[in-house]
């Protein structure tokens, strides 16, 4: 089943800020090599991730369905241990391509102080057609 | 750094049970990155790699080149699949030159490979000097 065009512009916020400690960043960089005591650059795909899933639960959509296309971050500054981080999602764009549906998306993912830490594209491919 | 200097490429191996650590560190549970049988229902060739995975390899090959600079971009277009068998493992080779210094930043030509073909798109990483 395609995707509700009107989706675009809606705003989807991640259900719970994430708080880094310094568990939750041994236990990422350990998952993926990074090199020393830094917060690997991709760790914000946690908080991006979590504002997905509950734009993809809303909407009923199955995560099996859905490869990653693209991904992109700009950081404003460095995450830490001790952030408290937030995020929230919008859906920017949607087209179909060969039945399957490419999702546009940004997300923004914000400390305590309201204050923008990274932002984030991404597209999603959907390929709901066949079911 | 310099323009135009050429960075040792990295060559990591990706395996189905650093697949699995990796989703349990990220969230990311999509059984494509786990399951043959649902990878192949949904018309990929098998269990591929979270594209974020591939980008993360990126990030580790950039913190070693620069010894851990500070990312203030970092992005790619997932491609190509990183196909991960079940036995043994898929390498990703992590290829970069130095593509301009200017203004206090680092801008790096990166070119991601499996098997010889591209896997990403785009590739995109900008630290600070």
């Amino acid at each position: 089943m395609p995707v509700d065009p009107s989706l675009v512009g809606r705003e989807f916020p991640a259900p719970a800020p994430l708080t880094v400690t310094r568990e939750r960043i041994g236990a990422f960089a350990s998952a993926v090599g990074h090199p020393g005591d830094d917060v690997p650059p991709t760790f914000p795909i946690v908080l991006a991730f979590d504002a997905m899933m509950a734009f993809l639960d809303a909407e009923q959509i199955d995560l099996h369905r859905i490869v990653h296309g693209e991904q992109r971050f700009a950081y404003e500054r460095p995450i830490t241990v001790g952030d408290e981080l937030t995020a929230r999602l919008t859906v920017t764009g949607l087209r179909q391509i060969g039945g399957a549906d490419i999702i546009g998306t940004a997300s923004e993912i914000t400390d305590a102080t309201g204050a923008v830490v990274c932002t984030g594209k991404a597209t999603l491919v959907h390929s709901g057609a066949t079911s | 750094m310099n323009t135009g200097d050429i960075l040792e490429p990295k060559t990591f191996t990706v395996t189905r049970a650093d697949l699995v650590a990796y989703a349990d560190a990220s969230g990311d549970q999509n059984p494509i990155h786990q399951d043959e049988d649902v990878a192949r229902s949904v018309g990929l060739p098998g269990v591929i790699a979270h594209g974020m995975y591939t980008l993360a390899l990126v990030g580790r090959a950039v913190a070693e080149w620069t010894d851990g600079a500070e990312v203030v971009d970092l992005g790619a277009k997932f491609t190509s699949p990183v196909v991960v068998p079940a036995e043994g493992g898929a390498d990703v080779v992590v290829a970069g030159t130095v593509k301009s210094v200017a203004d206090g930043l680092v801008t790096l030509a990166l070119e991601v490979t499996c098997d010889g073909q591209k896997v990403l798109g785009m590739p995109k990483a900008v630290v600070r000097a």
